[in-house]
């Protein structure tokens, strides 16, 4: 799919992506080795935006699991169409019951869930599981033969494998510890918060009109509350929203009032204001 | 040394570490190195990780040990003999311009021309102590901060935040001078030797007793992923507990209405009891790191239980439950504000357990119930006093559980003052030493 590391970075950030070395080399690894890509970190710092830049370079179709406490094997790997299948015997045409069996259990009355859509047919496709650490642990054994032999096993069927191995990306926010043997057959990526230079070009990207300088001391003043002991600490889609939002009250350079009255875009508890207003000399807030 | 060896030793030196990797993780490793190449040191040291690593807790170890083994260079930087007074102008001027190549560079410098020690050229080592000791870069703050506004002129708002980044910059130097003294001196002795001994634990693994200032408070940066993974796994196990087994009773009354056959078998009801917890920590100097952050852990945990009280004492006890509440956020000042608002002393200054177990025993009996739970966090270190071990049977028999989770290596107990057998016989005494150990524990021990 890629060439090199800077083909990565190169048609990534067409997509409007902005990828950070670690972030780059890991794609072309993971695209390279032909293993999943593991992406961890902080909420809001553009994991799942990775996995659609990615879709969108490829293009390639992506196909999402979105995890929750509950999600099962019915919603993640394949139903028989019960509905459909009472409609085929009650149409009941002259045929013996064993007949009537295989044909009830074939591929017309299968419905495909992401997993195995993601699997199946023969154009390129990524395979997105969003927030892995939202579902249970059983739903990770699922997952272990999907991700280390990319094949599923119906019992009906058989065991389908595919023809063509989807680019695959697990999210997770660390909520729960995943399973070892799950991190073992993936490539493992950290997203932290990006370098300075790379936060200003990416806020640039995102809020096209907003003033350079302006920019520059927007991510300065983020990159100092997060060196601050914070409960929550601003992430990236924070950074661009308080971008916006100064855009939008037309401020052209920051000052004591102008931070204070947004502050509240980029921290969400009350401790954290007062904590980050006090270290940065602001009045009371 | 073979790309191949190279690759082995280094994850050898990362499994003296407690990172566990496979073989299949070294292979995807060398597939990795052949896929990306030498060119740029940055990819591989990214590529690696991925390969290599299986969660952020261990980059900090990684990064040192990959340094050692996949060194920026060989020997020394090929320039002339430095003078300080010029390299000070230089780092300043990189300082200023944040310009990270160049610092590193100055870093390989400033090792090579004042950190050697021993007889020259013929060294015996490379210090970074003495390197920063002679630089004293932190010096530099005050003009840096000059020369920067000079440049750009007062920009208002953010200039008050240059002081910090500035400062950050200066730090980011110091760690590059260590690094380069550890890859000098692993070009002289052995590489293994110094990959085991100059690269600090992950976070997990510092010991409660001997973590410095900065250690403390990156382990209470850990409270908060830490209970919020006990927690889940916490609910998992009620979860599971509540599905219960057969109530056979019920079950054969409700077959009545099916001539006998039980249709539908009826699962015996849980009370949702949530146990009680009740703590007494040691805070006395010498452990208050450890208790300091286990009452922490259990208060970010604190949903799971109905009621967790918090004893705290040296050598007087007292309840310090309340202030454990009020003071969520600021975990800083927590074993301040205890030792400030709560009589923990008597007479004396040294940790007195047969006393404060005595006081307990006594005065908040009341606490203890057969729902209760009790965890002693303490090295039982009583100074040559009384143990009281009739107050520590008396908790015993009156809670449901006594467990004791003591910071001091096992080879410890018993020695000198210790009075850790003694407990030990009487209610369960675990080791706890590291965050890993603790974690541990707390998710097994806990009574849910």
């Amino acid at each position: 799919m890629f060439t090199s590391v800077d083909d990565v970075s190169a048609r990534l950030a067409e997509t409007g992506y902005l990828a950070s070395p670690a972030v780059a080399t890991t794609v072309f690894l993971a695209d390279r080795l032909g293993k999943p890509l593991l992406v961890e970190g902080p909420a809001g710092v553009g994991k799942t935006e990775l996995a659609k830049a990615v879709a969108e370079v490829a293009g390639a179709r992506l196909v999402r699991l979105q995890c929750y406490e509950g999600v099962d094997e019915s919603r993640a790997l394949y139903e028989w169409n019960h509905a459909k299948q009472l409609l085929r015997i009650s149409a009941g045409r002259d045929e013996t019951w064993d007949e009537a069996r295989t044909d009830i259990f074939s591929e017309e009355f299968l419905l495909s869930r992401p997993l195995l859509t993601a699997i199946r047919g023969d154009e390129p496709k990524v395979l997105l599981i969003d927030e892995t650490d939202k579902a249970d642990v059983e739903v990770e054994g699922l997952l272990l033969e999907v991700l280390s032999d990319f094949q599923v096993t119906v019992p009906e069927l058989g065991t389908i494998t595919a023809s063509r191995r989807p680019f695959v990306v697990l999210t997770s926010n660390a909520s729960r510890e995943l399973s070892e043997a799950l991190r073992r057959r993936c490539l493992f990526l950290h997203i932290g918060f990006p370098e300075e230079e790379l936060e200003r070009r990416i806020v640039q990207l995102k809020v096209p009109g907003l003033d350079e300088t302006l920019a520059k001391s927007v991510v300065r003043v983020v990159g100092a509350l997060r060196a601050m002991d914070l409960r929550k600490v601003p992430s990236v889609a924070e950074t661009i929203d308080w971008a916006r939002t100064l855009l939008a009250l037309g401020a052209d350079h920051l000052d004591e009032t102008v931070v204070r009255d947004s502050l509240g875009v980029l921290l969400k508890h009350q401790d954290d204001i007062l904590k980050a207003g006090a270290k940065l000399d602001l009045d009371a807030v | 040394m073979s790309t191949a060896e190279r690759l082995t030793s280094l994850v050898g030196a990362l499994r003296t570490h407690g990172v566990s990797i496979g073989t299949g993780e070294t292979v995807d490793a060398a597939q990795a190195v052949e896929a990306l190449g030498f060119a740029d040191r940055e990819r591989l040291r990214e590529g690696l990780a991925a390969t290599l690593l299986h969660s952020p807790a261990q980059r900090p170890v990684f990064d040192p040990v990959f340094d050692l083994y996949f060194p920026r260079g060989v020997g020394a930087p090929d320039t002339g003999p430095a003078d300080r007074e010029e390299l000070r102008e230089r780092l300043a001027r990189a300082l200023a311009a944040n310009d990270e190549t160049l610092m590193a560079r100055l870093a390989a410098e400033a090792v090579d021309g004042f950190g050697g020690y021993g007889n020259s050229p013929s060294s015996d080592g490379w210090s970074s102590y003495q390197t920063l000791d002679r630089l004293r870069p932190q010096t530099l703050l005050a003009r840096v901060r000059d020369d920067v506004r000079g440049q750009q002129g007062m920009s208002g708002f953010t200039d008050r935040l240059l002081e910090d980044e500035i400062r950050r910059r200066i730090e980011a130097f110091r760690a590059l001078v260590a690094a380069e003294a550890r890859r000098r001196v692993a070009e002289r002795r052995d590489r293994d030797e110094i990959a085991r001994r100059a690269v600090a634990p992950t976070t997990d693994r510092v010991d409660f007793l001997f973590a410095g200032k900065d250690r403390l408070a990156e382990l209470r940066r850990t409270v908060q992923p830490l209970a919020r993974k006990l927690a889940t796994r916490l609910a998992a196990r009620r979860r599971r507990a509540a599905r219960g087994s057969i109530d056979l009773r019920r079950t054969l009354r409700g077959s009545l209405s099916t001539g006998g056959v039980p249709m539908k078998p009826v699962l015996r009801r849980r009370r949702p009891a949530r146990p009680e917890l009740v703590l007494l920590c040691d805070v006395s100097g010498s452990v208050s790191g450890f208790s300091d952050f286990t009452m922490l852990l259990v208060q970010a945990l604190h949903d799971q239980f109905s009621k967790v009280r918090v004893f705290a004492f040296v050598n007087r006890l007292d309840e310090v439950t309340r202030l454990l509440e009020h003071g969520a956020a600021d975990a800083e000042g927590l074993g301040a504000r205890i030792r400030a608002e709560a009589t923990l002393t008597g007479w004396h200054g040294s940790s007195d357990y047969g006393v404060a177990l005595g006081e307990f025993a006594s005065l908040y009996g009341d606490a203890l119930s057969p729902r209760t739970t009790v965890f002693v966090l303490g090295d039982a270190r009583t100074n040559m006093s009384d143990p009281n071990l009739p107050a520590v049977r008396e908790i015993a028999e009156r809670a449901r559980r006594v467990y004791w989770l003591n910071p001091e290596a096992g080879a410890q107990w018993g020695t000198g003052d210790s009075a850790a057998y003694e407990y030990a016989e009487l209610v369960e005494m675990h080791e706890c030493r590291n965050v890993r150990q603790l974690s541990a524990l707390v998710g097994r021990l806990l009574p849910i």
